[in-house]
């Protein structure tokens, strides 16, 4: 690397002048001629047979152009951004409606508020029939979701997840000796990670415009995977990938809900293509418990076979996923992802078994950690309560069968190979800054007053930076599902005729930070200023072959590509500097803007010269081509392996069962860092989601399948007032899948947050008697488990 | 969220307010918008007028009346919240106001306008009973006081006629008074799970007389009156204090919801009776 010093510095982002003057570009801010807007007709039921659609009053409203129903859309097919498990979803309701909210008919009119009355209008006659929505009844299968096909999609086993891809030996026949062993302790706990909605303060938002003569169709979506979109959009419609246009402009907040093919993106296009004008729909927020996915929403039992010393012998998971009514883009990976990291950061035979089972509710998918923060709280839940019972500090029972720095690569009780960690160091690092011994000196005092103060711990390991283009084959991806698309990070950087540099990448931001970290990627490599340096993104067309922003995937996939072709360009413009300064090559140097001799100050030239020269090949060396650009595909080894602690300090009150989270330290490690204040960034709003997931968030069905929290007045969503300030702190074990040695932050905080919190309530509460309390942590729940406990 | 049609007037003077809702069927009036506006969106309610009241001059002000003061139809949140004549003489007031909702609901919503929505858990409500508020209704056929006491209903149900603007609150002087609550998202941040308001008159060591109320209980905020019995002519130690949060919930029907049982929020009513008690008497 050069020495221009802006990796791994705080850069201030590139993003922000625009974003914070209102002057950011959303999809509702794109306005085209002649567009109409349009509304969906919802299910008031979660399990119905729809007789019938009487569309005529609607019709006859002045200002609708058109409703369309499953007759009008069938020919379409089925969308094939989906895992082919089970019955998929359809684009509009088809005779059957499996959830409350599943769109049977969609309005498109001259306004929004016009398409609404009209969607009024649409009278649907239903016979609603039984909703399954307890997940334990749907697994126990006494009726089906789906008439004549098991609620259980699949169940995903630990030691053999994929037939002939992962097969280890069974580790159960182990596991039951050691329970059968004197001298071991078995700990067991069921525990509910519950439900969640997504929620991003822009909804999900799309307009299309389809034109005819071209023979092309233009999408604007709010989403996070601009490329599959433009694939599936292709495949649906029969025409080339070329032929459809799909950007994400500025995106409002991801969070995985807009990493998803929604049915309503097809939908406009359609419209648009019947209708030779521009359809719009935005989402609002109350849709968003209907249209959009959710996440979580497990039951699981956890267990802990080990030795009083502490010698964890065996970890066994056996848990039910909700899916909700339809498999969709990754719903039943979402488990698998979780199932990746299920041993943690330790060395232990581990045992799981994750049922993927559907239920008359929305579809569940990727929510931020996306089956890792699952998979993270019932290991740290249990091992809390497994270091309770033989009466051990939590920190040592981790330690004791933490992997060791010096094993790396180490091959998982679940068949991965983690890249790098020293697990022990960052664990130290993090006690030693919080002062542990001291905060629990504290609890004691406190609790000897008779107030109830809390230390809760938690490690983590992530599985991120998808990834090796191998994963693809599996089947768990836009590749794997015939899509026209990329599994592979891109990134073209081109140097501008007057010196300045575009970068064009195929992943964008939804709050990231991707323009100005990629731009440090570049100044670094070029000597050009960040000022100089324009990142682009979320065009399917313009931007290289992508796969979008998740998995905290960005920066070592994409980013790698990045810094790969920034080498390239530095190699040619430094042949054209040393052809331009009658220097070699090896004796250029880039700095502040221009290129200079090693050793030479004055003997430079600007890189407005080089660029120009470039693009004037006559001027360039003998025999080489014009123009200053590379553009590099990257495709990782293997995915990356993040790693953290988190520790908090809460006090509950012991009248109201009210918990304050007093203090919260983390220290993560995710590789080298580009922009500690963007890694830092991350972590605040992750380790927000996971405490939101702790103390506010669920989402609530009664037994007919009705969502009772679909406001945000009924779903707390945290506020900055709700948390108290972070302290954030990281150790740097960089990764040796990528020579940038980065990992990914995207979705650490909220991997290490939600056990911390609860490990640190339960420890609050626990010489009371109580063991465990589910989330959300709400006043009364606790205040319960402790009336419970004293009773 | 897209409300249906509607026609939107927006009045600058009291008299044209009072003639455009008197001469409508079924309007509805804004101010800071943070009740009917969401209301509207989710179609639950479809005024066929809206009387933007906002622009009204001499409404937005809190005024010293010496035995009272007065606080005007328009006056916000915040600055009902930060208001030094409401700190001093009605501190549950300004309690209750500085935790609705958030800061920006708290600079957009007004007091008089939660008052006048009486939602079965607001902040304001409660300490507008226990500090012996006094309404002010206006109307074509106009102006009448109607007492706290009788102000409330039921759930979004106030004493107001169709026709009568809220426009004014009144907030006698004197006493101590104080709020204590849980919200939702825990301490006193969010819409109430439970909270009471106090106010006594204890200058000389004894409670000659107090007002207790509470909210986010039962379908409306209400008047504890076995509590507030049950602290008078006492020297407000801690056996009174218990003696009257334990009566918080007598004669009323406690609701259940996602946030709280029957039992707990029956039990919640008295803890933050007594934590309002002793915030005065303490």
């Amino acid at each position: 690397m050069s020495t221009t010093s802006v990796m791994g510095g705080i850069v201030r982002r590139k993003e922000d002048p625009s974003l914070i003057q209102g002057k950011g570009n959303y999809v509702d801010d794109i306005k085209r001629r002649g567009e109409l807007a349009a509304a969906f007709v919802r299910s008031p039921f979660a399990a119905a047979t729809v007789s019938s659609i009487d569309t005529s009053a609607a019709l006859e409203l002045d200002g609708v152009h058109a409703v369309y129903t499953a007759e009008d859309v069938r020919h379409l097919g089925l969308n094939p951004a989906q895992v082919a498990v089970g019955t998929l979803r359809p684009f509009l309701a088809d005779g059957v409606v499996y959830h409350v909210g599943e769109a049977v008919a969609m309005v498109v009119a001259d306004n929004r508020y016009v398409a609404q009355d009209a969607a009024d209008l649409v009278y649907v006659d239903y016979e609603p029939g039984d909703a399954v929505v307890d997940l334990k009844e749907a697994f126990a299968d006494a009726s089906q979701v789906h008439d004549g096909e098991s609620n259980t999609l699949l169940t995903w086993s630990g030691h053999a997840w994929w037939e002939g891809v992962v097969e280890l030996p069974d580790p159960s026949p182990g596991i039951q000796e050691a329970k059968e062993r004197d001298d071991t302790v078995v700990v067991s706990l069921e525990m509910v990670n519950q439900r969640l909605i997504p929620t991003a303060i822009e909804p999900r938002a799309v307009l299309a415009d389809w034109n005819s003569g071209y023979g092309s169709v233009e999408l604007w979506s709010s989403s996070q995977i601009p490329h599959a979109l433009a694939g599936a959009i292709g495949v649906i419609f029969g025409i080339p990938s070329n032929k459809v246009r799909v950007v994400a402009p500025e995106v409002g907040g991801g969070f995985g809900l807009k990493l998803n093919v929604y049915p309503d993106e097809t939908l406009v296009c359609f419209a648009s293509k019947q209708l030779g004008r521009p359809v719009r729909w935005t989402e609002t927020r109350r849709e968003a418990g209907f249209a959009s996915i959710q996440g979580r929403g497990w039951i699981g039992t956890a267990t802990i076979t080990g030795t009083k010393e502490g010698k964890i012998l065996g970890y066994e998971l056996d848990a039910i996923c909700d899916m909700g009514a339809y498999s969709q883009n990754f719903t039943v990976a979402i488990p698998l992802l979780g199932l990746f990291v299920a041993p943690g950061q330790y060395d232990i035979p581990t045992s799981y078994a994750l049922h993927c089972v559907v239920t008359n509710t929305p579809t569940t998918d990727a929510y931020r950690g996306a089956g890792r923060p699952e998979a993270a709280y019932y290991l740290e839940r249990i091992i809390d309560a497994y270091a309770r019972e033989i009466g051990m500090d939590p920190a040592d029972v981790r330690k004791a069968n933490y992997w060791k720095s010096d094993q790396f690569p180490v091959t998982t009780a679940v068949g991965m190979t983690m890249d790098s960690g020293d697990y022990e160091a960052n664990l130290d690092a993090l006690l030693d800054r919080a002062g542990y011994e001291e905060l629990k000196a504290r609890r004691d005092a406190a609790r000897s007053e008779g107030r109830l103060l809390g230390v809760g711990l938690s490690s983590y390991v992530e599985v991120c930076g998808f990834g090796p283009s191998a994963l693809a084959g599996l089947g768990f991806s836009w590749g794997g599902y015939g899509l026209p698309t990329s599994f592979n990070g891109s990134g073209v950087v081109r140097v501008q005729p007057d010196g300045t540099c575009t970068v064009t990448i195929g992943t964008g931001p939804s709050g990231q930070s991707h323009e100005t970290t990629w731009a440090q990627i570049v100044a670094d490599g070029l000597g050009i200023p960040m000022e100089n340096i324009e990142v682009q993104h979320g065009d399917s067309l313009d931007s290289p072959m992508g796969v979008g922003t998740f998995g905290s995937r960005s920066i070592a996939v994409d980013g790698t590509a990045t810094y790969e072709a920034t080498n390239r360009v530095r190699e040619k413009a430094a042949t054209i500097a040393g052809h331009l300064l009658e220097a070699a090559p090896e004796d250029i140097r880039f700095e502040d803007g221009s290129a200079h001799v090693a050793g030479s100050p004055d003997r430079t030239v600007a890189w407005a010269q080089i660029a120009e020269s470039a693009y004037q090949p006559h001027t360039l060396p003998e025999g080489m081509e014009g123009g200053l650009e590379s553009s590099v595909v990257f495709s990782p080894p293997n995915a990356t392996w993040p790693f953290g602690s988190h520790l908090a300090l809460v006090e509950v009150d012991p009248e109201t069962g009210d918990v304050d989270l007093l203090e919260y330290w983390a220290t993560d490690d995710c590789g080298n860092v580009i922009n500690p204040m963007i890694v830092d960034g991350q972590l605040h709003g992750g380790i927000a989601q996971g405490v939101a997931q702790a103390l506010f968030e669920e989402a609530i069905y009664d037994e007919m399948g009705n969502l009772l929290t679909a406001s945000l007045v009924d779903y707390p969503l945290p506020a900055a007032g709700n948390l108290p300030m972070f302290s954030l702190d990281r150790t740097v074990t960089p990764s040796d899948v990528n020579p940038l040695g980065v990992k990914g932050i995207g979705e650490a905080g909220t991997i290490g947050a939600a056990q911390t919190i609860v490990n640190a309530v339960v420890d609050a509460v626990s010489h009371l008697g109580v063991k465990h309390i589910d989330m959300p942590l709400r006043p009364k729940r606790v205040w319960q488990a402790i009336e419970d406990a004293r009773n | 969220m897209y409300p249906s049609n509607f026609d939107y007037v927006a009045p600058t003077s009291l008299d044209e307010a009072l003639a455009a809702l008197s001469g409508s069927e079924n309007a509805k009036l804004l101010s800071g918008g943070m009740s009917l506006l969401p209301l509207m969106k989710m179609r639950l309610v479809r005024p066929t007028t809206v009387v933007d009241i906002s622009r009204i001059p001499g409404l937005d002000t809190i005024t010293d009346e010496g035995d009272h003061i007065a606080i005007g139809a328009l006056v916000k949140h915040a600055d009902t919240a930060s208001s030094e004549l409401v700190g001093k003489h009605a501190t549950a007031l300004a309690q209750a106001a500085g935790t609705t909702a958030d800061i920006q609901v708290r600079n957009q919503g007004t007091t008089c306008g939660s008052i006048a929505h009486a939602d079965l858990a607001a902040d304001q409500p409660a300490a507008a009973l226990a500090l012996g508020a006094t309404m002010v209704a206006a109307s074509v056929r106009g102006e009448r006081e109607i007492a706290a006491a009788d102000f409330f209903v039921d759930t979004l149900t106030s004493a107001l006629e169709d026709d009568e603007i809220l426009v004014e609150l009144r907030v006698p002087k004197g006493g101590k008074s104080a709020y204590a609550k849980l919200g939702r998202r825990g301490g006193d941040s969010d819409y109430p799970i439970a909270a009471a308001a106090v106010w006594v008159d204890a200058s000389d060591g004894t409670v000659a007389d107090a007002r207790i109320a509470v909210t986010g209980v039962s379908s409306k905020p209400y008047l504890a009156v076995a509590s507030a019995q049950a602290v008078v002519g006492t020297d407000g130690s801690g056996d009174a204090i218990a003696s009257a949060a334990s009566h918080a919930t007598d004669d009323v029907v406690v609701l259940e919801d996602l946030y709280g049982s029957v039992e707990y929020r029956t039990h919640l009513a008295s803890v933050f009776v007594k934590r309002a008690l002793e915030g005065v008497l303490g």
